[in-house]
């Protein structure tokens, strides 16, 4: 029946029922382990220096992707204006390294559309003590209020996704009207240093790759960690009924803006790190086009799941990096074809295939043990696969 | 005051063709829950098509095709876009019913590549048509205040699409058909309408629409790959602030956002219109959730 549902494809982790033993935990600390180890110890040894600072870029998508992934794979809510928090963070960190380079003058665009001084909403970002944290707590703040106005008056689903789009599309043009304050089309850049490191040696280069990968995997524990608590389990009880969780006394309006703005500080996170690793912010970086490219990172590595969230940042954004490359005339036909095919092939993602398929492999195996179809014991398996997040 | 008049009609033309967009929005989303981003891939289509209507006029009949060739190119334009929504709808958009929002990335994803099409035929610079002869010059109001011909036959045209598909649902039976399923879809199945049938139809016809709006903005501006999407999200716009599947609302809707724009774009600049108009819209949807014409039958 054609209800509007957000999607119906993969089931929520769960925890297992009874006490879960110590190869469980450590099954469920395997991805975040490999993860680690791959990005601290491997990357950095096999990879040049561009490719590792493209890796940096893939990984701020990452960062960014599992705040999609707690708004939309647990939450249900589809937001196609997550560029406007990025650049929103991008920006920040942008005018602080803007106004570090300019020193005592005003920065050279502002010049040159002939403002004489300073505006005042520019002061403070001189101190990185202020920019750095409002590169998170500004994205999350109008993302909260944003999305409390909005659920407020109950507009959801598809409702909710345009709404969000005409914000990234508005936002852009807005950025790009206002030249004198914004830098126009160009946006920001020519930055020189950061805390007295020179942006463009190689040592700053890995320094902020660490600095990354680091805040990459806290931002993975802090989503694991609320995916797990009660709060995460009425996340997805939200998305599943939403009526449901209303009736039983829960502000649903105010808990779907407070994930809405988690998930906008973390894209102003990865927006702030972006920025000092790639070297320009512009309006391209938050209009629509970049926005659904990033819904597009969830969806092909699994929704619902964190591990999935990250590993279809990498795979998408190097996929995309590599047919530009070896295909700049025709590449966008391979993307255009990987939008469809993500959705009608594998809706569950990269994850949600993987686990099908080793649900499948195990329940054999133990079928094959039994001797005989043992349905019972094929589904708790399944059950703890499905876990392993 | 001139100017200010001047500016209330080109909103009045411009909300025009959001409108006959928009319509063909608030069919597939209203009737399909499906929300069809290479609508906008639709007006391109469209407006690339009166750039080949010209061509072929040209070639054959020389200069004096040029009066001409603009009918023939609103003809190809519905029907080149109808027969490619259609087969949308048969190939993709059908195995994704009840997903509204994967149906939004799968035609993200057609969009894509449509424009990459559109590219790889026509080339990424914008091309241009010629408008008819008999469509230069325009009535002259008052003072600096012109009424362009080309801009009147805007609204003319898109008055008789609205009349048509006015027509078209309350008088045919086929269109009885299509309200009935944007009612009560099982209903409507189990009384024995085909459905899927009408689905199909009823997608032709939105994307021809938007072919339609295409060649109209065919005769105002350049033509190129990504014409499309400076308009599609507006249309989203006109067609929540309408109220889904509400053909009145959708046209109220669509003119106060393209008089606002103008009358904004007058007082202020034109990003700063944008900016003003978004912030009414979601205003307004506190004030009314539902849209300006809400849906009366519950669901």
């Amino acid at each position: 029946m054609r209800r509007e549902t957000a999607f119906s494809a993969p089931p929520a982790p769960l925890p297992a029922p009874g006490k879960p033993g110590l190869l469980l935990y450590a099954r469920e600390a395997a991805p975040f382990v490999i993860t680690a180890v791959l990005l601290f110890v491997v990357a950095p040894n096999i990879l040049s220096d561009f490719r590792l600072n493209l890796l940096a870029k893939f990984l701020c998508y990452a960062i960014l992707a599992i705040g999609i992934d707690l708004m939309w794979g647990y939450t249900g809510m589809l937001s196609l204006g997550q560029a406007v928090w990025f650049g929103l963070g991008g920006y920040a960190m942008a005018m602080y390294l803007k106004l570090h380079a300019s020193g005592e003058s005003i920065p050279d665009f502002m010049n040159w559309s002939g403002l004489e001084s300073l505006p005042w909403f520019w002061e403070p970002f001189r101190y990185a003590w202020f920019a750095i944290p409002a590169a998170m707590v500004l994205p999350g703040l109008l993302g909260f209020v944003l999305g409390y106005l909005v659920f407020r008056s109950r507009v959801k689903g598809a409702y909710f996704s345009i709404v969000t789009q005409a914000l990234a599309l508005i936002l852009s043009i807005f950025f790009v009207g206002q030249q004198q304050y914004t830098g126009g089309t160009n946006g920001l850049t020519n930055y020189t240093e950061l805390f007295g490191m020179n942006l463009a040696d190689t040592s700053t280069q890995h320094t902020l790759y660490y600095i990354t990968v680091g805040v990459l995997l806290a931002v993975f524990l802090v989503a694991t960690w609320i995916t797990r608590s009660p709060f995460g389990r009425l996340m997805v009880a939200i998305r599943d009924d939403e009526e449901r969780v209303r009736f039983a006394g829960y502000n649903v309006g105010f808990m779907k803006a407070l994930v809405f703005g988690v998930s906008a500080a973390m894209a102003g996170l990865a927006g702030a790190l972006f920025v000092p690793q790639v070297g320009i912010i512009s309006p391209a970086n938050l209009g629509i086009v970049p926005s659904i490219e990033f819904v597009l990172l969830v969806a092909v590595g699994g929704r619902g799941t964190i591990t999935g969230a990250v590993l279809g940042a990498v795979l998408v954004s190097w996929a995309r990096s590599y047919l530009s490359e070896t295909y700049p005339d025709t590449w966008q036909y391979f993307y255009g074809a990987l939008f469809v095919g993500a959705v009608v092939l594998f809706p569950a993602g990269v994850v949600g295939f993987y686990r099908r398929v080793a649900g499948e492999v195990t329940s054999r195996v133990s079928r094959l043990r039994a001797g005989a179809p043992a349905p019972v014991a094929g589904m708790e398996m399944d059950a703890r696969v499905g876990n392993a997040d | 005051m001139d100017l200010f008049l001047q500016q209330l009609f080109n909103g009045f033309s411009l909300g025009s063709i959001l409108l006959l967009v928009a319509l063909g929005l608030a069919f597939s989303f209203g009737l399909m829950n499906v929300i069809n981003m290479a609508h906008g891939e639709m007006i391109m289509v469209g407006a690339y098509s009166a750039y080949v209507a010209q061509n072929w006029f040209d070639d054959l009949f020389g200069a004096a095709g040029l009066g001409y060739y603009f009918i023939f190119a609103l003809l190809l334009a519905f029907v080149v876009a109808g027969a490619m929504g259609m087969l949308l709808e048969r190939t993709l958009i059908q195995r994704l019913y009840g997903r509204p929002l994967d149906t939004l990335l799968a035609t993200w994803g057609v969009s894509l590549v449509l424009q990459q099409g559109a590219r790889s035929v026509f080339g990424a610079p914008n091309v241009q048509v010629t408008s008819p002869p008999w469509l230069t010059g325009g009535i002259d109001v008052m003072g600096d205040f012109t009424m362009p011909y080309i801009r009147l036959f805007i609204i003319g045209l898109v008055a008789l699409c609205i009349l048509g598909v006015y027509l078209y649902l309350t008088r045919t039976s086929a269109g009885r058909r299509t309200r009935a399923v944007m009612q009560n879809r099982e209903v409507a199945g189990a009384l024995g309408v085909v459905t899927p049938k009408v689905d199909m139809f009823t997608f032709g016809l939105a994307s021809g629409l938007a072919g339609v709006a295409g060649c109209a903005l065919a005769l105002i501006g350049p033509i190129g790959p990504s014409l499309g999407t400076y308009y599609i999200v507006d249309a989203f716009l006109v067609v929540i602030t309408g109220g889904i599947g509400q053909i009145v609302g959708t046209v109220l809707a669509a003119l106060s956002v393209g008089w606002l724009n103008a009358i904004l774009e007058y007082q202020t600049s034109a990003s700063l219109a944008k900016v003003i108009v978004f912030a009414l819209v979601i205003a307004f949807l506190q004030w009314r959730p539902a849209g300006m014409v809400a849906r009366r039958n519950a669901r």
